[in-house]
């Protein structure tokens, strides 16, 4: 059986720097794994290199077993790789219906596109629904709070399902009901959908995990469950260990808000 | 999104893509959604909408006796010409972020082409525009001048050619990601290259002296007082369709997909869109309209010469959208013919001062107004609606500030 999504010594280098360092790791259909390691471990470059937003420098990428390799992002979407990233990155200008109707007319031919929307296709209510941004279908998405574009982004990747979703640190910023909503949806969408999520937040780790990876210095350390994964202690030792002092600190830095402009390292050990 | 920027210089802070008053528009048009409708939004729907075009296309059709005066007529259908190149520059630049200071070169394609027309409307067949026998030792037609003499052909042509040149630029400049200020200098340098092109080219193009001489246009005479009103007409439809093409394509959405592009070409190719098809198209039909509007200024001016379509002019072809209010339909359309109106009459009271006054304007528009005349437009109406009485179900919401509305929100 070919795995859903494989990567072959993934070598990622920005002018002799090696963001990702030999990779290879293999992921199975249904699957919500989780990515973590300290900054500059590769996560993002990794997410980037699968979405074809940096090439790589040695190795494949094999999306069931189709390599992706020199393939552009908008034909990687199409071929059911969505993602999202650090930052919510909503059309601002657009309303929150359009910004969902777009991502959901993402296959129609561009003759068709010159078409006007007439109403509002069932899979887009749905979604809107889902993400509780119906009241503000006809507001645009730059007036929205930063924990509702975070939504309407994951919305936009939803409308569109895709096969694989990879999240970029999706909980960010957001409070402490908006991730349990979040990490109750990612449960409920593993298993149809295969999930990568890169998240600093242990907290969130622990309660929603089933497999971590853990990344650094653009190798892999170990790939285990969240308490192999806790318990080792070469990865207390390069990570959590650095942590534990900080732990209290957890749920300040966290809920204030802040976290998505705080530094890397600074989320990690909380 | 960082990691694009490593491979890519970020020029986006050299060339601002987005149209300035955009952010300050969005704002406040949600604080009037489902609180306070202001008096543009009002007429942008339903009756009010209606009501407004029917004056629109009324004044235009009346124009010819409202003007009453051939040479003035003549004039006013040159301004309509420039209102339809603003309409298309508009779709690239003010929605799709594209700073074309080039656009000279697809007016001066259209106007070349119904140009070569013209030439050979007034000479008999078989004969040799006059031109030809002077510069050239040809004793027959060139070849690229041959189906110029079927005006079907001609017309045709000065759309279609014009958008196939920007159509194959766009697709190999957009796919190597060129963009912002280095889009602007690469288009720039187009109207350069397509000028000196004109006036080497001396036994197909005329060199500077250009063409002219249309005594008949289209089986008109020219000095027919009549003629200023028909081509006054042919100018109105052809900017009637450029309009009618302009909000089609802005509401489609395919008109969504350029206003994304524009705010976050990265994130559109994560959508699964390729952001440089979107752009070329956008590009393709500015360049089009434009060439439409050439066409038809070659027998309304009644020259066609190579320094109407260098640099220079490209550029205030950007002034025309900027004084009128990028992304909006009609404002690009009020720009150019009030740019137009003012050059003819300050030209003729202060021949001297017109670059000057021109300068001036400019500046005032872009240091002051970055929304142009639809900024201006809004902020009014914004204040006219504010005394209003609301509509809907909002009567009891007072109306907010766009700043409070959004921390609020952020509180909550």
């Amino acid at each position: 059986m070919t795995a859903e999504l494989e990567l072959r010594d993934v070598v990622v280098s920005f002018n002799g720097f090696r963001a990702t360092d030999g990779v290879s790791m293999s992921i199975e259909q249904g699957e919500l794994r989780f990515l973590i390691g300290p900054n500059g471990a590769g996560k993002t470059t990794l997410i980037d290199v699968i979405t074809g937003l940096t090439p790589v420098t040695e190795g494949d990428v094999l999306f069931r077993g189709e390599s992706l390799v020199g393939v552009p992002s908008h034909k990687i979407v199409q071929k059911g790789i969505g993602r999202s990233f650090q930052t919510p990155t909503v059309f601002q200008a657009l309303t929150v219906l359009d910004n969902l109707d777009l991502a959901a007319s993402f296959k129609m031919s561009t003759l068709k596109l010159f078409r006007k929307r007439r109403g509002i296709s069932a899979a887009v209510a749905d979604t809107m629904e889902q993400i509780g941004l119906t009241d503000s279908a006809h507001r645009v998405a730059g007036a929205l709070s930063h924990g509702q574009k975070q939504w309407l982004e994951i919305g936009m990747l939803l409308v569109q399902q895709p096969r694989m979703i990879l999240l970029d640190e999706p909980v960010a910023g957001m409070s402490p009901q908006e991730r349990a909503a979040t990490g109750e949806l990612l449960q409920r969408l593993a298993g149809d959908h295969t999930i990568v999520v890169i998240e600093h937040d242990m907290a969130f780790l622990r309660s929603y995990a089933e497999k971590v990876t853990v990344l650094h210095e653009g190798k892999i350390l170990l790939e285990g469950t969240v308490d192999q994964v806790q318990g080792n202690p070469l990865v207390q030792e390069v990570y959590l260990g650095r942590a534990r002092d900080a732990r209290s600190g957890h749920v300040a830095s966290t809920e204030s808000g802040e976290a998505a402009q705080a530094p890397d390292a600074q989320e990690v050990l909380s | 999104m960082t990691t694009t920027k490593n491979e890519y210089p970020d020029v986006s802070s050299l060339v601002d893509e987005k149209p300035p008053g955009e952010g300050v528009v969005a704002e406040a048009d949600v604080t009037r959604d489902g609180y306070h409708p202001s008096l543009s939004d009002r007429l942008k729907t339903g009756w009010g909408r209606r009501i407004i075009l029917a004056i629109a296309v009324g004044v235009l059709i009346a124009g010819p006796d409202l003007i009453g005066d051939p040479t003035r007529t003549r004039q006013w259908a040159e301004y309509l010409c420039y209102a339809t190149v603003a309409v298309g520059l508009d779709l690239a630049w003010g929605y799709g972020g594209m700073l074309a200071l080039g656009q000279g070169v697809f007016f001066g394609l259209g106007a070349y082409s119904m140009g070569m027309y013209l030439s050979l409307e007034q000479v008999e067949p078989g004969q040799l525009p006059q031109f030809m026998s002077l510069y050239g030792d040809n004793d027959k037609l060139p070849l690229l001048w041959r189906p110029f003499e079927h005006l079907w052909f001609a017309g045709v042509a000065a759309v279609v050619v014009p958008a196939l040149v920007a159509g194959l630029v766009g697709w190999l400049v957009f796919h190597r990601r060129i963009r912002g200020a280095y889009f602007a200098l690469l288009t720039q340098a187009t109207a350069l290259v397509f000028w000196l092109l004109l006036i080497g080219q001396l036994k197909l193009t005329a060199g500077t002296n250009g063409l002219t001489n249309f005594s008949e246009v289209f089986g008109h005479n020219k000095y027919d007082p009549s003629t200023p009103e028909f081509l006054y007409y042919l100018a109105a439809g052809a900017l009637l369709v450029a309009l009618v093409v302009a909000r089609h394509t802005v509401n489609s959405r395919y008109g969504k997909l350029l206003v994304a592009t524009r705010d976050g070409e990265d994130r559109v190719q994560f959508l699964g869109y390729d952001p440089a098809k979107a752009k070329t198209i956008a590009f393709a039909l500015a360049a089009g309209m434009a060439g439409l509007a050439g066409a038809l200024s070659a027998p309304i001016i009644g020259i066609v010469a190579p320094d109407q379509f260098a640099v220079l002019p490209s550029i205030l072809m950007i002034g025309w959208v900027a004084v009128g209010g990028r992304a909006t339909i009609y404002g690009p359309m009020i720009g150019a013919l009030l740019v137009g109106v003012l050059k003819t009459r300050v030209s003729e009271s202060h021949p001297e001062n017109w670059q000057y006054f021109q300068g001036l304007l400019f500046i005032v528009v872009v240091g002051f107004f970055p929304g142009g005349l639809a900024g201006i437009w809004r902020k009014l109406s914004g204040a006219v609606s504010a005394r209003l009485p609301a509509r809907g179900g909002s009567a009891d919401e007072p109306s907010r500030a766009p700043q409070t509305l959004a921390t609020s929100e952020v509180a909550s």
